[in-house]
């Protein structure tokens, strides 16, 4: 150092890296309307498709008449199953190897299943013509019911693959049935639940709802024949493997593909999977040789695109009459609607739903899961949670309660007296994951004392005695969670999508005057990683984040990746950013030892430069290395300074946390208002603390939407009930309430920065927090379980069941 | 959701509208904010061929206040009712209610005449106008008519109102005593899962006159005088609160929606309806 | 069906296109106009990504037919404040961390701007019942609240300077 170098911390705080409350750079744009969706691309002579959608759950398609449709002016084409069959586009491959009609193939499976695509000149033309194509349909029995698929007297929904008794995950025993996945060990288990002493037992459903982003899905698809290249923009959580999957089913070559993600509105797992639109569109712009744009409605992005849930999750769960849990048994009926759709890793079809012992040291425990058809839209993608994450969270802390009912145990006790201790980590669960590190009693703890867990407790007897007294008609609930994830798919070994390892990826360049570039193979859809990817590379690279460019979303320019959902983004392609940075960095040394004239080992890192040690005043900064690597011939050393890391992840991450909830329920009228929600959340190591308090609050008010009103629900002859926002429950800032965020920081022992993702956290904790403060609030009256959603009607009918209106 | 084509027209005064909507005929209809009209148009579930912008009418807006009686003008908007501070000397319980209406990018545009004479069930001023036994004023070929508010709504979206008239104001006597426009709504923006309009006027510790209206629990607003009825004279004990209760759930016809089955509306109905009672007396 | 000529006043410009009488102001601003701030969302009128001012009114520009708002004055996120003029809104949104996907942004900036002109010193509670015609789905209303409040009290302080 000499006298003009500003201390180490002054230098640090310069570059913006780790665990800065960076602003970020995306809001510039995004503040000044000058964001680029995918509705906002347009292109000359560009078309517009719309689809002609069923309005029947389940029927046969006798006829398609689009004479009238063609012949309004603007109409260029009516595209249906019969067109896309020469092709082999009438069906399409679904990432849960199952397969899905791109167009009607004879019948309809669901309301608003894709029938014909209608492409003309302007969306107001494609509407019209829409209203103009007859189709005649013959509607057939319906099943909306996944626990009567197999009764004698069940439909046949597909007829496809009636006779086929091999799936894609093994035997299926009926044709409505999917597949069975088994965990664990069964016969143990029986055995622990059958000579337990306590033993308690719960239906747990979690109602199908769906992600629904302000953005619906759309794309613009280009065929440029003159050069035989595809371009596609368009909502795409996963661009690259879009371009793998476009290749397979249209046959153009890969690099003649290029998927382009620009700014997506939100995703939260919606824009993972391939739709029918994103084909029709591709193959609209390949007949008419002109762009085509499709943008869903709202109506069709809730009908038809990506539902989440729909789990009904049969439990039991053992413990000694101290309340040690000894065994955990759960059986799930999965409705996958009508072609099996999830976007889950090849190898778990019910995505990490064995994740579902939670927090708890549980010696044994078993889980099976039915995946079953139904007359309802396909999906079960993982909405604001890794794969089924949500459901597994859910289940066990609602078992967790109606265990601790079940002993007449206080429920925060029992969980403290069941959480995986910290010299337990790594901690082999009883249905098979490694959990690699955790400290579940100091958050647990220092959770309950944030909130006065205690005092909570004697003003909610109070409020009791008061109710009895006639004084008030509200009661008071505490929500507790203590949630377990498993994020960061993952390991190659055994998780990948259609074949492609889950590993991620990132390129660095770093230019001659010290600025960079890095591209990754994720994508962002609100989460920053513009910003925070580099603040990874500052600390690594020790250029400043601020002249450091991300870019993702292009597959022309971005490293193959497997994209962002699942939390997987800081987990995977964060850990490719700091290995490709600490590439850079090696490189860097052996610039900076030639500069210095000193041997590679006679120098080392500080912050932004490399010193000779031992003598503090001989430096080369990064930025002088970065130049050198340009213009100066070093022996030995290719000139240029770059390097790429596909990052293949050791094991997943386990993300946890604490969450309680108080709120007040008005017996009378079903209402209910949140006064308090602590989160605790335990994400290893913060890149960005303002990013994370925003994630938090994001999810959290998801996790109300979702246990306190939203859901798809469908009528007995499986209409959607629930197709705009008028009765799809998204709050505003009226019904949101203000959140209490807080931390502990667990690093991850196996991520190179430590790091474990944490925008899904606050969904699948935040769930059963508000859901357990609703039951919560009965407990008193001999209330074990009540249904999400927990609507007003519903907190009503809870109410009258157990005499509270007499 | 891309509406239908029309041809549309902005007319400059009502005589003028009234003329096209004859002409018209069947498949025109006038517009005033139109965020019923719009999203049923978009939805492809009101089909029509010319679209009567009312905007442009002066005559169709303002609020005027004169010896105690109220006017206001179709074309006055939620917003307007909000912050007018005449009004909200003189009858507080429109500001009260317009407030719970929608949001409120939508209380700039909706109206009041639009709100009272698209006859959904779910919108809240007609149970309001009824409770205040308002007037519609209604222009057609043939002049003008009044017609009470509480004779106005036959059947959802049926309404005393025939196809060539355009309802032009409102009006009503500035109420006396104690209001309370009371709603429960699953969220912002939602129609009422039940709401009640009370009007009571007292003279001590007896109450004088009452007027009960609900909303959105049957397929028209719901006046209910024998509700009125059983408070007059009373103190509001709990027996004439009770009956009143009883004979406002007399006249709702509730049906099963996605806000909850009839059962529980019934009874939100009756919670609703006596906390509106309650707010309305203590005011009085 | 027939085209009609279409003249407004739009972030200041006078501008005048043709536009079927049924075509939504939304996709005139989008689509003939080139002013992308706004946004669909949800086109039922529930989200307000498509809000603009309209008139000296926060409009649902999803549920405006173009004839509507012919002679109207129309101010979108775009006339709010560019590059070289920000508004206090967009700066107290990247401040407070306000937005997420940006997707509800223009439209929520632009319906802040309306409420703090009306009442330029609101109280928490009435942040959120004037904000409540605008859904968000990533940021749970809490840091746009704390935008919006820090917005009013940089323009009450700049208003107080200014005097």
């Amino acid at each position: 150092m000499n006298e003009m170098t500003p201390p180490k911390n002054e230098r640090s705080a310069a570059l913006k890296g780790l665990g800065t409350a960076r602003k970020r750079v995306e809001d510039l744009r995004f503040t000044q309307g000058k964001g680029n969706y995918v509705d906002d691309i347009q292109q000359p002579g560009m078309l517009f498709g719309d689809f002609v959608r069923s309005p029947y759950a389940h029927a046969r398609v006798k006829s398609i008449n689009a004479e009238a449709a063609l012949a309004l002016p603007g109409v260029v084409a009516v595209l249906t199953a019969k067109d896309l069959e020469p092709l082999s586009l009438h069906w399409m491959p679904t990432l849960a190897g199952d397969k899905q009609m791109v167009l009607a193939d004879g019948k309809v499976l669901f309301q608003g299943q894709e029938v014909a695509f209608v492409i003309a000149e302007d969306r107001y033309i494609a509407a019209d013509a829409v209203e103009l194509v007859e189709v005649d349909y013959e509607e057939r029995p319906v099943l909306v019911d996944p626990m009567k698929a197999e009764l004698p007297d069940a439909p046949v929904l597909r007829e496809d693959i009636a006779d086929t008794l091999e799936g894609a995950h093994g035997p299926r025993r009926h044709p409505n049935h999917i597949f069975t996945w088994e965990q664990g060990d069964k016969a143990a288990t029986e055995a622990v639940i059958a000579e337990a002493p306590v033993v308690a037992e719960e239906m747990v459903y979690y109602h199908r709802t769906h992600p629904c982003p302000l953005e619906t899905c759309g794309c613009v698809a280009s065929m440029d024949k003159v050069n035989g290249k595809l371009t596609v923009w368009g909502t795409f959580q996963a661009p690259h493997v879009v371009r793998t999957v476009a290749s397979l089913l249209s046959g153009i070559a890969e690099h003649n593909i290029r998927i382009i993600s620009p700014d997506i509105g939100g995703g939260f797992g919606n824009k993972v999977g391939v739709y029918p639109g994103y084909v029709c569109s591709i193959v609209a712009s390949i007949v008419t040789g002109k762009p085509v744009k499709w943008i869903e409605d709202r109506m069709e992005n809730l009908m038809s695109t990506a539902f989440a849930r729909d789990y009904w999750m049969k439990g039991k769960i053992a413990a000694t009459a101290d309340g040690k849990i000894t065994g955990l048994w759960c059986h799930t009926t999965a409705d996958h609607g009508a072609f099996d759709a999830c976007a889950d890793p090849t190898k778990f079809p019910a995505g990490f739903m064995n994740i579902c012992t939670g927090s708890y040291d549980i010696p044994t425990a078993y889980l099976a899961v039915d995946g079953i058809y139904t007359n309802k839209a396909p999906g079960g993608v993982a909405y604001r949670c890794s794969f089924r994450v949500t459901e597994a969270a859910y289940f066990i802390e609602r078992m967790i309660e109606v265990l601790a009912i079940k002993l007449g145990m206080d429920a925060a006790e029992l969980r403290a007296k069941n959480f995986i201790r910290k010299d337990q980590f790594p901690y082999n669960s009883a249905l098979g994951w490694e959990y690699d590190s955790g400290d579940y009693h100091t958050a647990w703890d220092k959770a309950l004392k944030a909130v006065d867990y205690d005092g909570l407790r004697r003003e909610q007897a109070e409020r009791l005695e008061a109710f009895k007294r006639g004084e008030t008609r509200k009661l008071m609930g505490i929500g507790l969670t203590h949630f377990t994830e498993i994020v960061g798919a993952g390991p190659v070994k055994n998780c990948d999508i259609l074949g492609m390892g889950m590993f991620d990826s990132c390129e660095i360049r770093i230019h001659p005057t010290g600025s960079a570039i890095a591209r990754l193979g994720t994508i962002s859809q609100g989460q920053g990683h513009a910003t925070t990817f580099a603040q990874i590379l500052a600390s690594e690279t020790g250029i400043p984040a601020d002249d450091i460019t991300i870019e993702e979303g292009d597959t022309d320019t971005a490293p193959y990746g497997l994209g962002t959902y699942g939390s997987r983004s800081t987990p995977v392609a964060g850990a490719a950013t700091a290995l490709a940075g600490r590439k850079i960095r090696a490189k860097a040394q052996m610039i900076a030892a030639y500069l210095l004239e000193v041997h590679d080992n006679d120098i080392e890192w500080d912050v932004d430069r490399f010193v000779v040690k031992g003598a503090p005043e001989r430096f080369k900064t990064m930025k002088e290395i970065a130049y050198a690597a340009y213009n100066q011939a070093i022996p030995g050393v290719e000139p240029g300074l770059e390097a790429v890391s596909y990052y293949d992840p050791p094991n997943m991450t386990y993300p946890f946390g604490a969450y309680i909830c108080v709120l007040d329920i008005d017996v009378d009228t079903g209402e209910a208002e949140v006064r308090k929600f602590y989160a605790l959340d335990d994400c290893g190591t913060r890149i960005n603390p303002m990013i994370i308090e925003g994630q938090v609050h994001g999810g959290l008010t998801e996790a109300l939407a979702i246990a306190m009103g939203q859901e798809i629900a469908y009528d007995e002859i499986g209409n959607v009930k629930t197709g705009t926002l008028m009765d799809f429950f998204l709050p505003t800032a009226w019904e949101t309430p203000n959140y209490t965020t807080d931390y502990t920081e667990t690093p991850s022992p196996h991520h190179p920065i430590g790091a474990k993702g944490v925008g899904e956290s606050p969904n699948v904790g935040g769930v059963p927090c508000f859901s357990n403060a609703v039951n919560d609030a009965f407990r008193a009256f001999g209330l074990t379980h009540t249904q999400m959603p927990h609507d007003h009607w519903r907190i009503w009918k809870t109410a009258h069941d157990l005499g509270l209106h007499a | 959701m891309i509406p239908g084509a029309f041809e549309y027209h902005r007319p400059e005064s009502v005589g003028a509208a009234v003329k096209l909507l004859a002409e018209l005929g069947e498949e025109s209809r006038v517009i005033a904010g139109g965020h019923s009209l719009i999203p049923m148009m978009k939805l492809r579930m009101a089909d029509l061929s010319h679209l009567i912008d009312l905007q442009k009418i002066d005559d169709l807006k303002g609020i005027r206040i004169e010896g105690g009686r109220i006017t206001i003008g179709a074309m006055t908007t939620q917003h307007e009712l909000i912050t007018n501070a005449a009004l909200q000397d003189a009858a507080p319980i429109l500001r009260e209610a317009a407030l719970q209406i929608a949001d409120p990018q939508v209380r700039y545009v909706g109206t009041l005449g639009g709100n009272v004479a698209n006859g959904d069930p779910g919108n809240d001023m007609p149970g309001l106008m009824q409770c205040l036994d308002a007037s519609f004023t209604l222009v057609g070929p043939d002049g003008e008519r009044q017609v009470a508010a509480r004779d106005f709504y036959e059947a959802a979206y049926f309404t005393a109102r025939a196809d060539e008239e355009i309802l032009t104001a409102v009006s009503f006597d500035a109420p006396q005593g104690g209001y309370a426009y009371e709603k429960q709504k699953r969220k912002i923006g939602d129609y009422a899962t039940a709401a009640a309009a009370v009007l009571i006027a007292r003279d001590g510790d007896r109450c004088t006159a009452a007027s009960i209206a609900m909303t959105n629990l049957a397929d028209t607003p719901t006046y209910s005088a024998e509700a009125g009825a059983a408070l007059v004279g009373s103190g509001l004990d709990d027996e004439a609160v009770k009956a009143a209760v009883t004979a406002a759930l007399s006249a709702i016809e509730p049906a099963e929606d996605n806000r909850g089955p009839v059962e529980f509306k019934m009874h939100v109905a009756g919670v609703i309806l006596r906390r509106a009672i309650d707010r309305a007396w203590s005011r009085a | 069906m027939a085209k009609t000529h279409l003249k407004m006043t739009v972030n200041g410009q006078a501008v005048e296109t043709l536009a079927e009488p049924r075509e939504l102001l939304i996709h005139v601003l989008r689509e003939k106009l080139g002013i992308k701030g706004p946004h669909i969302g949800c086109e039922t009128s529930h989200c307000g990504a498509c809000t603009v001012d309209m008139d000296g009114k926060s409009v649902k520009a999803c549920t405006v037919f173009a004839a509507q708002a012919d002679g109207a004055d129309v101010t979108t996120i775009e006339g709010l404040g560019g590059p070289d003029n920000l508004h206090v809104l967009q700066e107290m949104f990247r401040e407070h961390h306000g937005l997420q996907c940006g997707y509800c942004t223009p439209g929520m900036i632009t319906r802040a701007h309306r409420l703090l002109q009306e009442n330029p010193n609101p109280s928490e509670e009435e942040v959120r019942f004037g904000m409540a015609g605008n859904l968000c789905r990533c940021t749970g209303y809490q840091n746009i609240v704390k935008a919006i409040l820090a917005a009013a009290a940089e323009m009450a302080a700049a208003k107080e300077a200014a005097q």
